[in-house]
């Protein structure tokens, strides 16, 4: 149960804080970070919960854009970040991006709550 | 004890997002901060547009005197209704912003010389040229000028300020333009200066390629001496068809410059031992920015009303340099294209009339050679006595790297472009000052302002008295069914071969004697022959009383052509004028074909040479895009011009400037033993056309074989037309259109210039036009309609123009969004 809310908070609070055009992109890492810190579940669970959520979130605002815009945008940045001409491609390292730091940092929140204890 | 993991998991977090949240450097170039460029919530993924975008809005903004409506046709053209004319122009400036803002930024920050600032010191040439130039000076002038002396301007330019800077507010940062994110830079405000600098960035994409060809042409001189000079570079063009007819009869000249007593020794004949190259410049202006207009009269029409065509010929770039714009206020309704980073319409049409413009070509930039007393370069030796050189100080930030102080000496022609401190190394620390008519304020912006509310003749006659820099042809057509074309702007009156060198800057010998009045501008109305043109040749034949600059300014050929054309043509219809607009006959290789083929000795060529020669001969003489004749006779001309010049050319250790095609032409129809043709590097043998034209076709053999195992032997293929990004960037740039064309073709179409607006009017009382340029509306290459007209732009196919009072645009089909300016929420 805990596990879920953890997905699901996490989730929530990157989308809250990435509204904010003036936040810089990376505040999903502090709130991950918090959500590990304050929801006592094993490091390894809070990893893969933070990385659910961030990267679920991002891979759904991703697929949803990219799908709406008919791969125009991100065929472009395809071929602009030298990896080919695969809209796919460019989703997937965003989702990478997204799941990998968002894992690390409810980590790393987890890590300092079980070193507190 | 959990401490280690925490400090080692948060050292990798951090260190992760720092590496995501810098830009890396790979290769030359430097990537966006990737994390922040692939968020979702902020990066380019908010660039992403839905292809079914609802562009409805609803926008507040308390600058507005009233309401205005905006309504946004299917093209994403936006018709604006305004109750009164800032309002306008404030909702002009706003959606501009809206769709066009990075290029705004970018475009006059190359104007001021500010790439550096967020590109880093690799952009500092290019900065400093700018600089140096004078650009900033300019600009700054003209802002002074207007803001003194022309209060209705500056409200307007105002006004205009306001709503760039309106959007700019209300934009969330993770929604700025996708250039931005890119480069890793923000926005900043819209201000007035800012309006000024890019028309000055029009001054000199119009008339500052004499800041390079003008030490080209002087390094020219020196190495080939002015006789042989005058000859390959003459200004004698035989086949001139002028804008104005040839033989009309021109009035006294109130100005007769008098050419220096000591010119032909101490300019014309002096050779220099300066020699510079343009190492350190931008690329200069392309050499055919240039364009075509007419109009023909009701007497050649169908409809028995005038129909007006203009096609400005420049950088083919997106985002495009042009906007297309309805604004409709109780003074005036007026539909074209507009600039982003200016307000009103500057090629286009009203309720009353069309104009449009071509330019002018005239040289009206010179350098003089200043001698300072000592290396301060705080004074400098004018009229006999030592005079104080004010000095203007320009900074240029560098990202990453200490400010560059340009401290430009200021003498009475203007600032010294070159001198100690900005030089090549082989101009052996010389000095040159620029003078230039765009430093003189310009009331460019005030011209257009007026077109746009002219009525008839007598407005349009007034409105463009206004405009100086740079030069122009503007052609009109009104719905009273006058035709008019006037070459105007702010003209030396120079004796021949003025300025077309560095000249001596000691003192007021070879100064500029004064400016042509604008009633002595060729101009012409209503011509017996039912049409007016131009295409940037010369504007008169010789008989017009002033020195017009070198030959090698004014292309010859398309003037030939659209002259040609009209003459024959009757019951003139818009789409027959579409048709000459999208043209591709070449009436230079007509010409200049048999010229070459009279002295091809066939025997004496290889298979492969026959076979070429062949190619060339079956051609129909039409550039069209799949057509391999005009491939083969480039190819073979480009290098009999080689053979014929080159060994002249060879041996200077800087670039020299190619003569002109003409030159070549004009010498084979007339004479088999130009002196030119021998080869001087071959010793005890004396080559004659006869020699050169076989071996010119040898060596475009080999070059042809080659192209055709590469397939590129179409002429689409080979020319590979592009419509860049204005970053270089081909992700985002539009390559190789299927588009034939070509220099001195109507169809102006080379590989990265062209028809940037082909527009066609027709007078009839509720105007019938159409138009297009090779881009979209919007900016954003993340929209559908970043490139919307492209492939009908290279299809030669038009748009229907929707030209309309408000109530009937809102019932159009074709009428899509609405959005809404009030003033406040309560209205």
């Amino acid at each position: 149960m805990k596990y879920i809310v953890s997905i699901l908070l996490s989730a929530l609070l990157a989308y809250a804080v990435g509204i904010y055009g003036n936040l810089p992109w990376w505040s999903f890492v502090v709130t991950n970070f918090i959500i590990a810190f304050a929801i006592p579940i094993k490091p390894a669970h809070s990893f893969s919960a933070g990385a659910l959520g961030v990267g679920s979130l991002w891979a759904g605002l991703a697929f949803g854009i990219d799908t709406a815009n008919n791969h125009i945008l991100s065929t472009k940045v395809a071929k602009i970040l030298t990896i080919g001409d695969s809209y796919l491609l460019v989703i997937f390292i965003t989702v990478a991006i997204g799941t990998l730091l968002g894992g690390l940092a409810s980590l790393t929140g987890s890590f300092l709550r079980s070193s507190k204890a | 004890m959990r401490l280690l993991p925490f400090i080692a998991s948060a050292i990798v977090t951090i260190s992760l997002v720092a590496v995501l949240n810098t830009q890396l450097t790979i290769g030359t170039t430097k990537s966006p901060k990737l994390g922040y460029f692939l968020s979702p919530q902020h990066g380019f993924w908010k660039n992403a547009e839905k292809v079914n975008t609802n562009f409805d809005a609803s926008i507040v903004a308390n600058e507005l005197k009233g309401n205005v409506d905006v309504y946004l046709d299917d093209r994403l053209v936006p018709h604006i209704y305004a109750d009164n004319d800032q309002d306008a122009y404030f909702v002009q400036g706003y959606l501009h912003a809206k769709f066009r803002l990075w290029q705004m930024d970018f475009q006059t920050r190359v104007a001021s010389g500010r790439l550096s600032e967020i590109a880093g010191a690799d952009r500092l040439p290019i900065d400093r040229f700018f600089r140096r130039l004078g650009m900033v000076y300019g600009a700054e002038k003209t802002e002074a000028n207007i803001n003194a002396n022309n209060p209705e301007m500056k409200e307007t330019v105002d006004a205009y300020t306001a709503g760039v800077n309106a959007f700019i507010k209300q934009m969330d940062p993770a929604d700025m333009p996708f250039e931005f994110k890119l480069m890793n830079y923000v926005p900043e405000n819209w201000t007035p200066k800012k309006t000024y600098l890019f028309l000055m960035f029009m001054s000199y994409d119009l008339t500052g390629r004499a800041a390079t060809t003008d030490l080209q042409l002087t390094n020219t001189r020196d190495f080939l001496g002015y006789d042989l000079f005058d000859k390959l570079y003459t200004n004698n063009q035989d086949s001139l068809d002028p804008i104005i007819p040839k033989g009309t009869v021109y009035q006294k000249p109130s100005i007769v410059p008098i050419k220096p007593i000591n010119a032909d020794s101490a300019y014309l004949h002096q050779s220099t031992a300066l020699e510079f190259n343009n190492v350190e410049t931008p690329a200069a202006p392309n050499k055919n920015n240039g364009s075509n207009n007419w109009a023909v009269a009701g007497s050649k029409t169908k409809s028995g009303r005038p129909i007006l065509a203009s096609d400005p010929h420049l950088g083919l770039n997106m985002p495009s340099l042009w906007y297309e714009v309805q604004i409709t206020t109780p003074t005036h309704s007026t539909y074209g294209a507009s600039f982003p980073g200016s307000p009103a319409v500057i090629i286009g049409f009203n309720d009353s009339l069309a104009w449009g413009v071509t330019n002018a070509g005239r040289d009206v930039l010179d350098f003089y050679e200043i001698k300072f007393k000592d290396s301060t370069e705080n004074e400098y030796w004018y009229n006999g006595k030592w005079n104080t050189a004010e000095k203007r100080t320009e900074v240029i930030k560098v990202k990453d790297s200490a400010d560059v102080v340009e401290q430009i000496p200021m003498t009475v022609w203007g600032p010294t472009m070159y001198d100690a401190h900005y030089q090549n190394p082989q101009s052996k620390g010389r000095n040159l000052a620029i003078q230039w008519t765009a430093h003189n304020s310009s009331t460019g912006v005030e011209t257009f302002y007026r077109l746009n509310r002219a009525k008839n003749y007598d407005d349009y006659i007034k409105a463009i008295s206004l405009y100086t820099c740079p030069g122009q042809n503007f052609v009109l057509a009104t719905k009273t069914e006058d035709i008019a074309i006037k070459q105007q702007g702010s003209f030396v009156a120079r004796w021949e071969r003025q300025g077309d060198f560095i000249m001596p800057g000691d003192d007021t010998t070879y100064a500029w004697q004064g400016m042509i009045p604008n009633e002595e501008n060729p101009t012409i109305k209503n011509p017996e022959r039912g049409f007016v043109s131009s295409a940037n040749q010369k504007p008169t034949d010789p008989s017009y009383p002033y020195y017009l600059g070198t030959a090698t300014s004014f292309p010859l050929y398309r003037g030939i052509s659209v002259n040609k054309h009209l003459t024959a043509m009757s019951g003139i219809t818009a789409e027959d004028i579409q048709a000459l607009q999208t043209n591709n006959d070449n009436v230079f290789a007509a010409t200049a074909r048999p010229a070459l083929m009279k002295y091809v000795q066939v025997e004496k060529l290889s298979p492969d040479a026959k076979r070429m020669v062949d190619e060339m001969n079956n051609w129909d003489l039409v550039n069209s895009e799949n057509s391999k004749g005009i491939t083969a006779f480039k190819i073979i001309w480009d290098s009999v011009t080689q053979a014929v010049w080159g060994d002249e050319l060879a041996g200077s250790p800087i670039p020299l400037t190619s003569p002109d095609d003409f030159v070549l032409v004009d010498q084979l129809l007339k004479d088999s033993n130009w002196s030119i043709a021998d080869d001087i590097s071959t010793k005890g043998k004396i080559e004659n056309f006869k020699d050169q034209v076989n071996l010119g076709i040898e060596n475009a053999t080999k070059k042809l074989l080659e192209l055709e195992k590469e397939n590129k032997f179409e002429w689409a293929l080979f020319k590979a037309t592009k419509v860049m990004h204005l970053t270089k960037i081909p992700a985002l740039s539009r390559m190789n259109l299927p588009i034939g064309g070509g220099e001195n073709i109507i169809n102006a179409t080379t590989d990265d210039h062209g028809p940037s607006w082909r527009m066609v009017v027709h007078l009839t009382d509720e105007i019938e036009a159409y138009g297009l340029y090779p881009g979209g509306q919007s900016g954003n290459p993340g929209s559908a309609y970043y490139d919307t007209f492209i492939d009908y732009w290279a299809a030669g196919k038009y748009y229907r123009l929707l030209f309309l009072a408000k109530e009937k645009l809102i019932k159009n089909e074709r009428t899509k969004w609405h959005i809404q300016f009030k003033k406040s929420n309560a209205s």
